[in-house]
């Protein structure tokens, strides 16, 4: 399994560097999928990009050549190189033969890999931004606990819309009076309206503490005057 | 010879640390070994010949890539739990 | 749910590990991107067309400025976005942080830093405006300059580098970079060529069409830089600080 021209030893002899290359975006790739923390994901990302990176920068070489800025014998402001040349070529730019474009390294692959890092720390700094604002959200960075936030926030929510909400403010039944009838007249509509003027209602008089996303979400519902709700039902 | 050698054992160290980066629970430290990460890169593409990515990455990514993430870390809890 | 993932994760490595036995061994001078024509034309033309000695600044600043315009609008956007991702929204109501960097700016660092940072940024200046003949350019002396600001932020506090360029001075400062990438652009249409055609600013010019691409390139570049300096720091600013702008790091 091990003899020349077999699988393995083209993979981990010949192009060693690819293999590692490919080793490389695996655990980028895996570190963005399997990872509970979503800092440990973000570097998971950077890791990934920085792989392609060194993936298309190592197409580009050529070996035995050098970097791609042009020797003193082919600088273009050839005033100081050509003293010793000045029989065969002539001073000032020319165009380079192809013999001589063989001994520089391509410089292509260079400048695409430029934008594409600048990019990639754009990226990050902007997922990290939005990390910091769901810390600031929920109180965790971690998956799972997330996931079980969101998920208790969702039945909150959805619990909302199908049970009814107790009514068990006395104190402010006289506030709510004028709104009860109102709103009484349009329990018979449709369910979105009904639930927001279920919330807008339950909210106003009384400060009652929902939860807070919720709470949040619903802010534009409380500021709607008290009149415009049978049109809003009529609609 | 001597070049390809020096290519494996760079490449085999970047494994090592980008492994290394992620199994840290601390976060911080997570954030330096991302800056080691990116400085072996800065190495390996200067050795390839492509000196202008190797400055970029220098400064961008061992540089404000680092501290943008240490800065992030320092507002969020430290310990990552996996 | 990690085992399936690492199950798709060594399928996909399978798969790119087949892909890799056809790629072309290591240095090889006729691989299909080495021997490519476009590649070959930008080696043996760039000091005939532009007489800049740096062919990755050439090709970034010259032949692909339109790519390198709209990589600078990224940057940009990114920039803002962060901004106001950050500054507007609910604001925990807890205690902020789980612990609270609280010290004094220390005697030898802070002295060590007053010395440090107008070399860092004469430093990154240089290797903006040289860019055309040793490797830099415009994204490694801007970010270089940006970090000097952070260097300030770091040492004192973010209060006396904010006051030094505040937040709404670096967007201006961002958007001025692009206003001169966009603007020699512009110019150069407007003098009968196309946009980002440099040679045609040697209408205006007293030089030959190789040098006005020469000092185009230059101008484009310093729009780059102006732009990653700033929001290279505005990123730095809210990121350590949640977007309120106040406690330092």
């Amino acid at each position: 399994m091990f003899e020349e021209g077999s699988i393995i030893s083209q993979l981990l002899v010949e192009r060693l560097n690819y293999f590692i290359y490919v080793v490389l975006l695996l655990i980028g790739l895996w570190a963005m999928i399997a990872k509970n923390n979503l800092i440990k994901k973000l570097i998971g990302m950077s890791i990934f990009q920085t792989a392609i990176i060194l993936f298309y920068v190592s197409i580009g070489v050529k070996e035995g050549a050098t970097i791609p800025i042009y020797l003193p014998e082919h600088d273009p402001h050839g005033s100081h190189a050509s003293a010793e040349h000045n029989d065969t070529t002539a001073s000032g730019p020319q165009v380079l033969e192809a013999s001589k474009v063989s001994g520089y390294t391509n410089p292509l692959p260079h400048v695409l890999m430029l934008t594409a890092i600048v990019v990639g720390v754009a990226t990050l700094g902007l997922a990290l931004s939005i990390c910091l604002r769901i810390y600031r959200g929920y109180g965790t960075v971690e998956e799972d606990d997330l996931l079980l936030k969101l998920e208790q926030e969702d039945s909150q929510n959805s619990g909302g819309f199908k049970k009814r909400r107790p009514r068990r403010r006395p104190s402010s039944a006289k506030a709510a009076s004028g709104a009860t009838r109102a709103a009484s007249s349009e329990k018979s509509k449709s369910e979105k309206t009904g639930q927001g003027n279920r919330r807008s209602r339950s909210k106003s008089p009384a400060k009652k503490s929902q939860s807070s996303p919720a709470s949040e979400g619903k802010k534009p519902a409380r500021r709607r005057p008290r009149s415009k709700k049978p049109k809003e039902g009529d609609s | 010879m001597g070049l390809e050698l020096f290519n494996t054992l760079i490449l085999s160290l970047l494994v090592v640390v980008a492994i290394l980066s992620l199994y840290i629970r601390d976060l911080v430290v997570s954030a330096v070994i991302f800056g080691i990460y990116s400085f072996l890169m800065c190495l390996l593409w200067a050795e390839m010949g492509a000196v202008d990515v190797a400055f970029t990455e220098a400064t961008v990514g061992a540089g404000v890539s680092t501290v943008v993430l240490i800065a992030t870390v320092f507002n969020l809890k430290r310990k990552a739990k996996d | 749910m990690k085992r399936v993932a690492l199950i798709v994760v060594l399928l996909i490595g399978l798969l790119l590990a087949w892909a890799a036995r056809d790629f072309p061994s290591w240095g090889d001078p006729h691989a299909p991107a080495s021997s490519s024509p476009v590649s070959s034309h930008f080696i043996s033309s760039t000091g005939v067309d532009t007489e800049v000695p740096n062919m990755v600044t050439a090709v970034l600043a010259d032949y692909r400025g339109f790519d390198t315009m709209f990589e600078t609008v990224v940057v940009f956007i990114a920039g803002l976005a962060v901004v106001s991702i950050l500054r507007g929204g609910p604001r925990r109501r807890t205690r902020d942080r789980e612990f609270v960097v609280d010290f004094e700016p220390d005697l030898i660092v802070t002295n060590t830093v007053r010395l440090i940072v107008p070399v860092i940024q004469i430093f990154a200046f240089y290797v903006l405006a040289h860019g055309h003949v040793s490797p830099g350019g415009g994204f490694q002396g801007g970010v270089a300059m940006g970090a000097s600001f952070i260097l300030i932020a770091l040492s004192w506090d973010l209060k006396t580098a904010l006051a030094r360029f505040p937040l709404n001075r670096c967007f201006t400062v961002a958007a001025l970079g692009i206003v001169i990438y966009a603007g020699i652009g512009l110019l150069s249409m407007f003098l009968g060529g196309e946009f980002l055609d440099y040679a045609h600013l040697a209408r205006v010019f007293p030089v030959s069409p190789e040098m006005a691409r020469y000092h185009a390139m230059l101008g484009v570049e310093i729009g780059v830089g102006f732009t990653v300096t700033a929001i290279m720091f505005a990123l730095y600013a809210s990121l350590s600080t949640d977007g309120r702008m106040r406690d330092g790091l």
